[in-house]
């Protein structure tokens, strides 16, 4: 069965790009347009994995993390965030909040897959 | 009658109204209206409301200088002299005028070191010595003795003189009275006990005594008010005016032609001195002007005030003298005795008595005040010293307090009671009656320390022994010992031959010195010795530590309100150890105030008894001591809980080197330090809008690169996939292509836009002005973007209700912003049935121009939102690929032509954009003023 | 601070004053045998000039008793 990996991101071009690498994959793929959304979508549809933007309307990319991490049901769910504001302060932030990896903008697209593959089969 | 006056012939039984048990009740009833007085200015000062803070009453206390020798005596002088009696009023007067400088420096020493009395002044100016202490004492004692003898025997014999009224009946030369029938005893113990009253109050004599003030003053009225009675009635009762008393005197041949004898300008220069000295260093004079001071201040009125009233009691002088002399011709008469005898002669006896009472306070004031200065001297120089010693060996009782009251109190009695018994002993003996002058010299002994050491660092406790010494010991031999020869105390031979015949050793022609009176004789002598001495001894060494502190204090006393000296010091103590040693003296509840107080008021910090006592403390122990027991006494008790390193003089020098160059740059360093406060300030405000701006920017920037960064992120994403995947279909490949191309334009707005923004907000952006008609502007925006509404299927509405619209501004920013706005109403427009709506209206003085769509509407949180940098608003799903930044540059570019850009919306009825600009044609606005607003 | 050292400055000026119209050889002059208004010259030159010195005083202190 393939694996389930969540896009959440507000920036239309961007879920086109990133959907269609991950199809290209063989992952099962969907989309979320803000925070809210997605934290439903990850409850309601249970994804291994999900690429998490940090700036989003209703609810930003650290709220949904901090929340999917403090649920013990979603302690499986791998989260990787992908965010535009690259500082040192921010990286850090996610991943004490518990992200698993954090990917700046612009990413290479080779290793965003690569990353999202290892995450996916060994768990680092 | 048989000594009854010869042209007023009376009934000596009809008219003796003023019998002795009557003239006994009035002096008793006086005294004790002196008591209510001193009773009721000690409870005002105990309620705060100070009588003796009047610089009147200073003044007026200052007056106590006019004794019984003043009031009596004046009137002497001047029958035997002339004008003889003015330069002991006119010495003063002049002195006067430099109080501000001599006496002002004495007040603020004595305050700030508790300073009691002119012996402590000496003893401590010169490295606080009890030697000094004692010395000055004695020559006090010694020298002023006999003045209180003479004011209780004019209290005694203007007594005998009244009570045999009408008669005028001068008292015998022997007192023949027993002691205990003797008025002048009982007054003088009546006096005792108001002063014991009065004046030991408080323990601290550095306290003032109110009510001892308050009654001097009282008295100083008195006795001008009775003296001025007098002189009107001589003047103008018996005579008429002072140019008929003159008159008669005139022809009578008792108006010497030449006022002041020939030789006698030594005498009127030395007496003039010799009072100048005495005003301020008598005992009493320095108890009242110096220890009972209650403000600087009180000195500007009373160095005009204080030489008036010696003008006033002096007016009626030479009348009464020289009507004194014409009524009584022929009668032995003494002149002293003219302004009592005078009222008698003419039956006037209430006049009598009042005179009787003037005469009486002038005494008893002088006695008051000179007593309870003498004791302090007595108690704190002479007796102090000698306990201190017994101490040593044997410890005293705890509370030491009320021992210190009764040596006070008993000095007192000691020093009354020796004055009566002098009374008793020298009776009409010439060492009485010329006692004032002699007084006088004594005391000018001082002035050599007490002036020096006030403006030269160089004197030394050698020098001031030296000086008071040699002075003191030239008075007695050419003042004293002549004085008790003419009393016949001593064999006349020595005065007139000289000591074993040796002639040059006349007493009173010193080495030859002949052709002076005896006093400016005696000054002459003992003021050369006692500043030769003064001078030559201070000059065999350099002030040690001590002497050079002190100096320091006195000399400089007027630069720096706080002592600077504290810093003298070195050693080790606890702050209990004191507290226990000043509530010895001071007893437990005033020392533990006193602390409390200095901890709290001077220090600001907590009274805390367990720690250690630092050299202000210190100094303000020992200064409290000081104003109970003495400064010398202070200074041995401190030292005795104290361990105290001493200080060379070298380390004491240097100290004060540093401690005045500090002086000299600390008002430069003030106004620096209150510069630099300033400008700090001003930095820190600069700061905080620097910190704020770089924030700002720093904001800026990161939304900037979050904004770049986006674009980029799909551009690059697409492209790697189009090249990593060359499998991938056309029409995919196409779209994929199709998304590069608009992300990278979106990137090229974004970066013009930002420019843009930064070009107008940096003020470098280029504006014309001209006249610009909105109706062309908004019909060519039509034309440009109304196709984007078409493609979007949505319509586009305009009403323009003016031909043309003229304002002032730039056509192409215009349309800029026309452009952003029919786009956003575009993105955000309803999708089905979109719609927009343009409006031109014309409204007082201005254009609006608004567009109109039907979309969702902007959330009433969110409309300042979306005029904020990069905050556009995001209520629906389709991402507007916006900038961000297209509504703040509408508002900059709007506002800077004067208009203003606002959005109005209700949620779900889509939302109104519109903006004003004056009109150019209106008048109401015309371009110049907007060109102002821009700057 | 600059007004107290004026005042400063005109009390030295009039105890100068004072010195030579009491302390010089100046004293002479009005020490005569004949009377004005009635008076001693000497008499009414002392007590004018006595006067002065106070007045002068009271001028110079003026408004400074606070």
């Amino acid at each position: 069965m393939a694996k389930k990996v969540l896009i959440v991101d507000d920036e239309l071009n961007i879920t086109i790009s990133v959907e269609f690498l991950m199809r290209r994959e063989g992952f099962d793929v969907s989309v979320a347009k803000d925070g809210e959304e997605g934290l439903s979508m990850i409850r309601s549809w249970m994804p291994d994995l999900v690429l998490l933007d940090v700036m989003m309307p209703k609810m930003d990319g650290f709220e949904v993390c901090r929340t999917v991490r403090a649920d013990a049901s979603l302690a499986d769910v791998r989260i990787v965030m992908l965010t535009a504001k690259g500082r040192e302060a921010e990286v850090e932030k996610g991943l004490s909040l518990g992200a698993d990896a954090y990917i700046p903008k612009p990413f290479s697209t080779s290793e965003l897959v690569s990353r999202v593959k290892s995450l996916l089969e060994t768990g680092t | 009658m048989n000594e009854g006056i010869g042209h007023c012939p009376i009934d000596a039984r009809l008219q003796h109204m003023l019998s002795e048990p009557l003239v006994i009740t009035v002096s008793f009833l006086y005294l004790g209206l002196l008591f209510a007085i001193a009773y009721w200015a000690d409870r005002r000062a105990d309620s705060g409301r100070s009588v003796i803070a009047n610089p009147t009453v200073y003044a007026l206390s200052l007056a106590v200088y006019c004794t019984a020798w003043t009031y009596y005596g004046s009137v002497g002088r001047a029958a035997a002299t002339g004008i003889g009696f003015l330069p002991i009023y006119l010495g003063p007067t002049l002195a006067a005028t430099l109080w501000v400088f001599l006496l002002r420096k004495m007040v603020r020493i004595s305050k700030s070191q508790r300073i009691t009395s002119i012996a402590d002044f000496v003893s401590s100016r010169y490295g606080k010595s009890h030697l000094l202490g004692g010395l000055v004492t004695i020559i006090a004692v010694v020298g002023v003795l006999p003045y209180i003898a003479l004011q209780l025997k004019a209290i005694s014999s203007s007594f005998s003189i009244l009570i045999h009224y009408p008669e005028v009946m001068l008292p015998g030369s022997a007192i023949t009275l027993p002691v205990w029938q003797d008025t002048a005893f009982y007054i003088a113990l009546l006096l005792a006990a108001f002063t014991i009253l009065f004046g030991t109050r408080h323990l601290d004599a550095s306290e003032r005594h109110e009510g001892m003030v308050a009654a001097i003053a009282f008295e100083s009225i008195v006795k001008l008010m009775a003296l001025t009675a007098v002189g009107l009635f001589t003047t103008f009762w018996l005579y008429d005016g002072f140019g008929d008393v003159v008159y008669h005197a005139q022809q009578a041949g008792h108006l010497k032609t030449r006022l002041i004898p020939e030789g006698s300008a030594n005498t009127w220069f030395s007496f003039s001195l010799l009072s100048a000295l005495a005003v301020v260093l008598l005992p009493r004079q320095f108890q009242v002007a110096v220890v009972e001071n209650s403000g600087e201040n009180q000195l500007r009125r009373a160095i005009w005030l204080f030489p008036l009233y010696l003008l006033l009691i002096n007016l009626f002088v030479l009348p009464i003298a020289l009507a004194g002399q014409l009524q009584f011709a022929g009668i032995g008469v003494d002149a002293d005795t003219y302004v009592l005898t005078l009222p008698i002669a003419h039956q006037q006896q209430w006049l009598a008595l009042f005179s009787y009472l003037g005469g009486l306070s002038a005494a008893t004031g002088m006695v008051i005040v000179e007593t309870i200065a003498l004791s302090t001297m007595v108690c704190n120089d002479l007796v102090m010293p000698g306990l201190l010693r017994r101490w040593r060996y044997q410890a005293a009782s705890m509370d030491i307090s009320r021992t210190l009251l009764l040596i006070r109190r008993g000095a007192i009695f000691v020093v009354l009671m020796l004055g009566y018994s002098y009374f008793r002993l020298a009776g009409e003996a010439y060492a009485l009656v010329a006692i004032g002058l002699i007084s006088f010299t004594a005391v000018a002994q001082f002035a050599p320390v007490m002036i020096g050491g006030l403006y030269w660092r160089g004197g030394t406790r050698s020098g001031a022994l030296a000086a008071l010494s040699a002075g003191f010991l030239v008075w007695i031999y050419t003042l004293l010992l002549p004085s008790f020869a003419k009393s016949g105390w001593l064999a006349r031979d020595f005065l007139d031959l000289g000591p074993f015949g040796i002639t040059l050793l006349k007493p009173q022609a010193l080495f030859g010195l002949e052709g002076l009176d005896e006093i400016s004789h005696c000054l002459f002598w003992s003021l050369t010795f006692n500043i030769g001495a003064y001078l030559i001894v201070s000059s065999m060494r350099l002030p040690n530590a001590d002497e050079t502190t002190q100096a320091t204090r006195f000399v400089d006393a007027m630069k720096h309100s706080r002592p600077i000296a504290a810093s003298l010091w070195r050693g080790s103590a606890q702050v209990a150890d004191l507290i226990n040693l000043t509530a010895r003296f001071l007893g437990e509840d005033r020392a533990r105030e006193s602390f409390t107080d200095y901890f709290s008021n001077e220090r600001n910090l907590d009274d805390d008894a367990e720690l250690p006592a630092d050299a202000e403390t210190v100094e303000f122990a020992e200064t409290l001591l000081a104003g109970a027991i003495g400064s010398a006494s202070a200074r041995v008790m401190v030292a005795s809980v104290v361990q105290e390193e001493p200080l060379g003089l070298d380390e004491v020098m240097d100290i004060l080197d540093e401690a005045s160059q500090i002086r000299a740059y600390s008002y430069e360093l003030e106004k620096k330090s209150r510069e630099l406060e300033a400008a700090t300030a001003e930095l820190k405000a600069a700061n905080i809008k620097l910190l704020e701006l770089d924030h700002l920017k720093d904001d800026f920037m990161s939304s900037v690169t979050h904004e770049l960064r986006t674009p980029l992120t799909s551009i690059r994403a697409f492209s790697e996939i189009l090249r990593d995947d060359p499998k991938i279909d056309l029409a995919e490949r196409k779209r994929f292509l199709g998304i590069i191309v608009e992300e990278t334009e979106r990137l090229t707005r974004l970066v013009n836009q930002v420019l843009d923004l930064a070009k107008i907000e940096s003020g470098h952006a280029v504006w014309t002005s001209s006249e610009v008609d909105l109706v062309e502007v908004i019909r060519h925006a039509i034309d440009t973007s109304g196709q984007l509404i078409l493609d979007r299927g949505g319509k586009l509405h305009h009403r323009i209700a003016v031909e043309s619209a003229l304002v002032w501004a730039d056509r192409d920013r215009l349309m800029q912003v026309m452009l952003n706005l029919l786009s956003n109403a575009a993105k955000f427009m309803a999708k089905e049935a979109g719609r927009v709506d343009i409006e031109l209206r014309q409204e007082p003085a201005l254009y609006r121009v608004m567009v109109q769509d039907n979309g969702a509407g902007i959330p009433r949180e969110q409309q300042t939102i979306i005029f904020e940098k990069f905050r556009q608003g995001s209520t629906n799903s389709a991402h507007p690929m916006g900038t961000g930044l297209g509504l703040p540059i509408s508002r900059e570019i709007i506002e800077h032509f004067g208009g203003r850009l606002t959005v109005k919306s209700t949620p779900g009825k889509g939302a109104i954009f519109s903006f004003e600009l004056p009109c150019a044609t209106c008048g109401a606005a015309n371009p110049s003023e907007k060109t102002g607003q821009e700057a | 601070m600059r007004r107290s050292k004026l005042m400063r400055q005109r009390l030295v000026a009039v105890f100068l004053i004072g010195m030579l119209l009491l302390f010089s050889p100046l004293i002479a002059l009005p020490d005569q045998p004949q009377l004005l208004f009635g008076l001693p010259v000497l008499y009414l030159y002392l007590f004018g000039v006595w006067m002065l010195l106070i007045a002068a005083m009271a001028w110079v202190v003026r408004g400074g008793d606070e």
